[in-house]
């Protein structure tokens, strides 16, 4: 019977499969941060349990890690407590991790790819809903609670049930100035937040093959805000393109072999999905959010909607309740919105390309002076790539804020925070109430609309500036 | 884990869509290495105002909240992050059951593990309950996880789905890593199948 990549990579995995019990699923790569691992680690300890696989499980440090100069002490006690103890955690349990002064140190879904320890028909899993990154390399990659990071390091292994199958198909070009963030946030504002629950999305369409690795795992990353777990994209020659000769990515022979097996990955002709949805990337424009979760988002040249038009009582107070924590009229477009803050980062949009796209409209402008601009790299490694570049200068010349890797103002556990009231154009993925700060208000966009934002210190539409 | 038994409570509405576990507990209280005190930043920044004074309107902070061991929300329950730290709050705050339309993948599976029963019901009945809860703020549900059942302020009743594993683990208060480590010998014969043409870590 003709199977899609998610079973595949499904099918490979399972270790058993117990009458009354969900299957045994074998994980390949277990990703770890300080964040959620640290109750996992003392289950360890107080059950006496060994990890059972640390050659298979990577460590780093990205969420509560500061992001300016990393030779001064950390501030904030409480975040160094979980720093250290997650270093303790790591060097006491064999787990080998990029620690906050390693030269490799980046947020989790960053580094993956980049050291080419994600690779196709894996099963990877971390603490973190961002997981679904790594899907972009036909991995079957989820976000998992502290009880599973636990259930992985003593076993390898987790409980799971299947999900059901969803293709996104993307067909069709993109128009200049409209990008990989442009399409996942157009497919979350047309199906909600919830739309993709118990679901792992397969992007296909001559659109998603177009697209770069980069550009993919923006895509990949954000399939948890449309609900769905995992979302997947089967490998092709540009997946190998960018593995091959990475850190962790099989060599010679090996690679033969591996790229010989990730070929059989694609889900095969005439495999059916329980769902499906049809985009044309044709007519996208770049999207932009306007309330409180990243499924109230519309193309930037369009009105905010008017909670009156809602029939349903909770969805039209939900709607409302969004509207006045962000402060916006409804009926008319954000465009020549004031903002405060421009946040160009995370694990959805801060890898070298975005951070070329962005300092190809800095080049030669200045940011306006009532914004703060900050520039957060994924990674120490794309870090080095960008100022090698040239790109470090681009952005300070031009004004903004040039930092250490991490996941910085994405959830502002580090101290990059809005203040109450403040509106930011960020390149991240949510933009809940308080996510950014308490009190802040997020408009999630591309890395080119934030740059456009950034020199007008208004929402702009990033099509007026380009040449 | 205790054992999960049957009982009776009052409902603590909080009728918004989409609640995310943002909401549920801010990030900015996940630098503890531990699970203590997170009952009481439960929703933070809507229980207290700006010098973290409890505001008095909000329902977590009355007294008929207190009294609340079921927490009927909006569509959507516990999107976003998949931080485990959300139904550890929720718990410590004395929270047993969620009742919602749906939750999002994530939170249902850490809610199951620590205790916290996601009861799904359909929209009509949510939307009476909603009803039944407003003419009669004091009104109580029964929530019997045996036979999946919950028996509403008027006496009628509505069956919950629930995975079945997840159920006999939470009747009989154990975990699931027990059952886990249990498939040992499975787990050594698989990995010694494992045909991985990828480089593991250990050979890079």
């Amino acid at each position: 019977m003709a199977k899609t990549i998610i079973q595949k990579v499904w099918d490979r995995h399972v270790v058993a499969e117990n009458p009354g019990a969900p299957a045994l699923l074998y994980i390949d790569l277990h990703l770890v941060h300080e964040v959620t691992s640290p109750q996992a680690f003392s289950g360890l300890r107080e059950r006496g349990l060994k990890v059972r696989r640390p050659d298979l499980t990577f460590g780093t440090t990205d969420h509560s890690i500061p992001t300016h100069d990393r030779s001064l002490p950390i501030v904030d006690k409480v975040a160094e407590t979980q720093i250290t103890q997650f270093e303790k955690n790591c060097r006491d349990f064999g787990i080998p991790y990029y620690g906050p002064h390693s030269a490799k140190q980046g947020i989790v879904h960053i580094i993956g790819p980049e050291q080419g320890l994600t690779q196709p028909g894996m099963t990877v899993v971390c603490g973190d809903s961002h997981t679904a990154t790594h899907g972009a390399f036909g991995a079957l990659a989820f976000g998992i609670g502290t009880s599973q990071v636990e259930h992985v390091l003593a076993s390898q292994c987790l409980l799971q049930t299947p999900s059901k199958s969803y293709e996104v198909r993307v067909d069709g070009k993109l128009k200049d100035g409209v990008g990989a963030k442009d399409i996942i946030l157009n497919l979350i504002s047309r199906i909600g937040i919830g739309g993709g629950t118990g679901c792992v999305f397969e992007y296909t369409g001559s659109a998603i093959r177009a697209l770069s690795m980069e550009e993919r795992m923006t895509i990949c990353n954000m399939s948890i805000e449309g609900g769905a777990r995992a979302g997947m994209i089967a490998p092709d020659d540009t997946t190998y393109q960018y593995l091959s000769g990475r850190q962790y990515a099989p060599k010679a022979a090996d690679w033969d072999r591996a790229v010989a097996e990730w070929r059989t990955l694609p889900s095969d002709e005439g495999a059916k999905y329980d769902k499906r949805i049809d985009i044309d990337a044709s007519t996208l424009e770049p999207m932009i959010t306007f309330g409180t979760n990243p499924g109230m988002g519309i193309p930037i040249t369009a009105a905010v909607p008017d909670p009156a038009s809602v029939q349903d009582p909770v969805e039209r107070d939900t709607l409302g309740k969004a509207l006045r924590y962000m402060d916006l009229p409804s009926g008319k477009p954000l465009l020549g919105h004031p903002i405060n803050v421009v946040f160009i980062g995370s694990c959805t949009n801060s890898r070298i390309s975005d951070l070329c796209a962005a300092a190809e409209l800095l080049k030669g402008r200045r940011v306006n002076p009532k914004v703060r601009v900050m520039v957060v790299p994924g990674s120490q490694q794309i870090k080095q790539q960008a100022q090698a570049e040239g790109l470090d200068r681009i952005f300070k010349e031009a004004g903004a804020d040039w930092r250490e890797a991490g996941c910085s103002m994405c959830i502002a556990m580090n101290g990059d925070q809005l203040q109450p009231g403040e509106y930011s154009v960020s390149t991240s993925n949510r933009n809940f109430e308080g996510r950014q700060g308490k009190g802040g208000r997020t408009f999630l966009a591309s890395p080119l609309t934030a740059a456009a934002s950034a020199i007008t210190g208004v929402v702009t539409d990033v099509r007026t500036l380009l040449g | 884990m205790e054992k999960f038994t049957t009982f009776t409570s009052r409902l603590a509405p909080l009728a918004i869509d989409n609640i995310d576990t943002d909401q549920i507990i801010p990030a900015r209280f996940l630098k503890t290495i531990s699970k203590a005190g997170l009952g009481d930043q439960l929703f933070y920044d809507w229980r207290y105002d700006a010098a973290g004074n409890p505001k008095p309107d909000f329902l977590l902070n009355r007294p008929e909240g207190r009294q609340a061991q079921v927490l009927l929300a909006g569509d959507n329950f516990g999107c976003g992050s998949s931080r485990e730290h959300a139904p550890w709050a929720l718990t410590q705050y004395g929270f047993r059951a969620v009742i919602s339309t749906s939750f999002a993948d994530i939170f249902r599976g850490n809610a199951l593990k620590n205790s916290l029963l996601p009861i799904v019901i359909p929209a009509e009945e949510h939307k009476k309950l909603l009803a039944a809860m407003a003419a009669n703020p004091a009104a109580t549900v029964t929530v019997d996880l045996a036979q999946q059942q919950l028996t509403l302020p008027h006496g009628s009743s509505v069956t919950f789905p629930i995975d079945s594993f997840a159920k006999e683990c939470m009747l009989q208060g154990v975990d699931e890593l027990g059952y886990i480590l249990k498939q040992d010998a499975a787990i050594s014969a698989f990995e010694k199948k494992r045909t991985l043409t990828i480089n593991t870590l250990s050979a890079a």
